[in-house]
């Protein structure tokens, strides 16, 4: 034709399937994801069956990570908790979640909010808070009691079992919220109408048809729930140890201590990551399950249950929950970060910024570690985003044959746990020829491999939800595939990226499971000087950077909020 | 020359022909229609045409330049075509102006260039004064308008659409049927069509491909397709017709209820059961017996329904199983089992395998 016509290729034909720059790519992200995800794993098994000095292979480490019944005891004092704060955390969610997404108790939007304040408060913070308000003696709750009542010794000790349980549901129940939200988001009022139609009431509705067809989401979130529980590093650290006794990560901690015994740790974390293993996969079996309304899409119209004086009932309850994981820890944190000495209590003259100077502008690395916190949280976000972003479309598009291994491998990382991971690191990458340890590298690399599921999930969602014709058309008109990926493809998925990016920013600025392990002493975390202060007992200092921390998150959420929906945070794929 | 020659083209998934052994060859400037029901590898075909599939075997030639074949694909963004997707596939990120211009600027005419075309073509398509509009801000039959601009606007060498009017409500699609052809009569691209919809097919088509399993059943036409259908799926799928069975007894074909003579019928003297398809439209009704040269049927009306445009008889002769459809004219009224007489011409069966 006319002078649109594009350059006579049609005399150069190009080779099907061709080794062009789709394989080198394919190559590429292949060798990062062996070296994020399969060496780490690879190493910690090795590790495990090394002997310490000579490398040879061993039983050993095995040996002494189950050969004392305290070591054992830390083992079945991880599943107990588990267990406990999976439940605890599901008497504290489900019932809010009901009420939140299918009745009209007040304050839905409210409760909506406090659960998203739940969620991102680092529950080693939660824990600080938990230590003011219920520490023996001196905690806020017990001065209250022994005020109220005249009595000598108030009833709360935090430092306990319970204690420990307690606060770890309060700050982990948000996981069991989202999965039974958004399954009961899907459940039709036509369901429901069914049932009552049938001649059943409300509640008997509520008992034989909602939460039935919810309970496989329900499960999911407690096992989730169990798997947060068993695999957190902070609380249990600053409660069990002064309440004398030892969970799994802790008696991990210990092994590292001086001289690092990394070989038992990496025998004694093998218990950890199989059960997390195990329970993912029950999990995944659940939740996918076909015939549940978890995966039947659009569940019609919903009218909201209409609770009648009970309303206030539910909202009663989801305030007392809204108070102990927010309201009350919040308060004498604050209570904390501005007073000379927080026990001496609320009066004016208690009152001083001297801590947020201290911690800000006197105090040798606190400041650095917010700086180091924020850096290495946006390097991994960056690089996680890039990477599941690349994964994804080679997947979606189907450009590879066993383009599903490398979505694998991207998704692997969710059953490591972050301590057992950074084992992983330690035993892969500490020793020479890399020598990372104590870098911000291995700390980077660490947060991408650990938020690369969050990552994947999302780009692969973004992604399915755009019709490859999109990109088809750009070829047809004569665009290459780069062209599709410039012109059209990032342009339409900027949004999800940029949600993506924050789901990953926000968690990797708090993460305390990993970072201990690996920080050095020009590279220590906020997290990390969190936990240092809390041993040190310097609880005003703590309560300031905790807030200071809290306080810089909020600006990301208010940007996630405008760009993706004021639930951003609390989707099922944020978690 | 042919403008596009596919020769014995066919696509494997797995061990699944979607297409198998496919032979076609467009003129320049003709409309072909590929027409089937959903799975018949109707859109597999035309995304080999566009070369996003590689053919497992065969070969796709344009202007006698190979440009598929199993070894080698020479890839969509260079064949010169164009292509109008099933969700139109317009890019929310960008105006209808600039949607418009992208083939243009790929190409990498001038600005002024690129804006004297694309506000030409959307005057065509009557879509001038939305040109700074985003997508999401357009109606469907807008959006399809868009669609075609920005196919037609590059001058394509060929113009594929892939059921570009299903996601559009009857009244829309029937508009846009016509308004598909004029731009064909305007523009005179070659083009392929695809849809599953036979009344789409034959307002716009030359020549309609009528597929089914991978294969070809018939090309033809479209007043010939609906006359001369070659196999009972045709048949079937063109129009509504009446499937007869008849079998040779002596100078005689019998079908159920009556006979006509062989020699009068089409391919009768083939033995066992003979099939053939007659048109509720070609049969006559009357309540007088008629006088001619056609066979004539005593009958009772079975059933009726009324469409509007015409009735739709079921009509049992005397002595017979099963009723026949009959259409005829609106004023035509018969009431449910009175008797009528059934008027068929032998040379409107169609004998079909």
């Amino acid at each position: 034709m006319t002078v649109t016509a594009l350059p006579s290729a049609a005399a150069r034909p190009q080779r099907g399937i061709s080794f062009d720059s789709t394989w080198l790519l394919w190559a590429a992200i292949i060798a990062v994801l062996l070296f994020l995800v399969v060496s780490p794993f690879i190493y910690l098994v090795i590790t495990s069956f090394s002997d310490q000095r000579t490398g040879a292979f061993t039983f050993a480490n095995y040996a002494t990570a189950y050969g004392r019944s305290r070591y054992v005891d830390a083992l079945l004092n991880s599943l107990r908790l588990g267990g406990t704060a999976a439940l605890l955390a599901g008497a504290f969610a489900v019932p809010l979640a009901w009420a939140v997404a299918r009745t009209d108790m007040p304050g839905r939007g409210l409760t909506r909010m406090l659960v998203l304040a739940t969620f991102i408060t680092p529950p080693y913070t939660g824990a600080v808070a938990w230590i003011l308000l219920a520490g023996p003696n001196a905690g806020w709750l017990n001065r209250f009691y022994t005020l109220l009542t005249g009595a000598e010794a108030g009833p709360f000790n935090i430092y306990s079992f319970t204690g420990l349980a307690i606060v770890i549901a309060l700050y982990s129940f948000p996981y069991v919220f989202i999965f039974t939200t958004a399954a009961l988001e899907l459940v039709s009022s036509e369901m429901e109408d069914a049932a009552n139609i049938l001649g059943a009431g409300p509640w008997r509705t509520m008992w034989r048809v909602t939460l039935p067809l919810a309970l496989p989401a329900i499960l999911g979130g407690l096992i989730i729930c169990f798997l947060e529980a068993i695999a957190l590093f902070g609380s249990p650290a600053m409660i069990a140890i002064p309440a004398r006794f030892n969970v799994v990560t802790t008696q991990l901690f210990q092994f590292f201590g001086n001289p690092v015994r990394v070989e038992v740790a990496a025998a004694y974390a093998m218990p950890l990551l199989g059960v997390t293993i195990l329970l993912i996969l029950m999990q995944q079996l659940m939740t996918r399950r076909k015939g549940f309304v978890a995966l039947t899409g659009k569940g019609g119209e919903r009218r909201p249950i209409l609770l009648g004086r009970w309303r206030w009932v539910m909202f009663g309850y989801a305030m007392f929950v809204a108070s102990l994981a927010v309201f009350l820890p919040y308060l004498f944190l604050l209570q904390a970060a501005f007073a000379k000495a927080w026990g001496r209590g609320f009066a004016l003259d208690n009152l001083s910024l001297r801590n947020f100077h201290f911690v800000l502008f006197e105090h040798a690395t606190a400041a650095k570690s917010v700086i180091n916190s924020f850096l290495y949280a946006g390097a991994s976000a960056t690089a996680a985003v890039i990477l599941t972003l690349c994964v994804a479309y080679i997947v979606v598009r189907r450009l590879v044959p066993f383009g599903g291994l490398l979505g694998f491998l991207c998704v692997a990382p969710f059953v490591i746990p972050g301590v057992v991971l950074a084992i992983g690191f330690y035993a892969a990458y500490a020793p020479p020829p890399l020598s990372l340890y104590g870098t911000a590298l291995i700390l980077i690399l660490a947060f991408t491999t650990r938020f690369l599921p969050i990552g994947y999930v999302n780009a692969g969602a973004a992604l399915r939800s755009l019709n490859p014709e999109m990109e088809e058309a750009v070829r047809v008109l004569g665009g290459s595939r780069l062209t599709a990926l410039r012109r059209v493809v990032a342009p339409l998925l900027k949004r999800s990226l940029l949600g993506a990016w924050l789901l990953i920013f926000i968690p990797a600025t708090r993460e305390l499971s990993a970072a201990i392990f690996l920080y050095g002493p020009n590279t220590k975390v906020a997290s990390v000087m969190i936990f240092d202060m809390s041993e040190e007992g310097n609880l005003e200092y703590l309560a300031a950077l905790a807030l200071i921390l809290q306080v810089l998150t909020l600006p990301l959420l208010w940007i996630g909020q405008k760009a993706l929906g004021r639930d951003f945070m609390l989707r099922r794929n944020a978690t | 020359m042919s403008k596009l020659a596919l020769k014995n083209v066919a696509r494997l998934y797995g061990s699944v022909a979607a297409v198998a052994d496919f032979s076609l060859e467009l003129a320049p400037g003709e409309f072909v229609s590929l027409l089937g029901p959903s799975g018949c590898g109707k859109t597999t075909t035309l995304r080999m045409i566009a070369g996003f599939v590689p053919p497992s075997a065969g070969t796709i030639e344009m202007e006698g330049q190979q440009i598929s074949s199993p070894s080698s694909v020479v890839p969509p963004e260079k064949r010169r075509m164009s292509m109008i997707f099933q969700s139109y596939a317009i890019w929310p990120n960008m105006t209808v102006g600039e949607n418009v211009g992208f083939g243009l600027q790929v190409r990498r005419l001038s600005r002024a260039e690129i804006d004297r075309r694309v506000d030409a073509i959307l005057d065509v398509v009557q879509m001038r004064n939305l040109k700074g509009r985003y997508p999401a801000e357009l109606s469907g039959g807008q959006q399809q308008r868009v669609a075609l601009a920005r196919a037609i606007v590059v001058e394509p060498e060929v113009l594929l659409l892939d059921e570009p009017l299903s996601n559009l409500d009857a009244n829309l699609r029937e508009e846009m049927r016509f308004e598909i052809r004029r731009l064909h009569d305007a523009f005179k691209i070659t083009t392929v069509y695809v849809t599953h919809d036979q009344s789409e097919a034959m307002v716009t088509s030359d020549r309609i491909v009528v597929m089914n399993k991978g294969r070809i059943e018939q090309v033809d036409a479209p007043h010939r397709l609906y006359a001369r259908p070659r196999s009972r799926f045709v048949a079937g799928f063109i129009g509504r017709t009446n499937f007869l069975e008849g079998a040779r007894q002596g100078s005689e074909v019998g079908f159920d209820g009556f006979s006509a003579a062989a020699s009068r019928l089409e391919g009768a003297n083939g033995t066992g059961t003979l099939l053939y398809s007659l048109r509720p439209q070609a049969i006559g009704l009357s309540s007088q017996k008629p006088n001619g040269s056609s066979v004539v049927v005593e009958s009772e009306i079975a059933g009726r329904s009324y469409l509007g445009e015409y009735w739709d008889y079921q009509v049992r002769p005397l002595g017979a199983a099963k009723p026949m459809r009959v259409s005829t004219g609106p004023n035509v009224v018969f009431e449910v089992g009175s008797r009528v007489w059934l008027d068929i011409d032998p040379a409107a069966m169609v004998r079909v395998d």
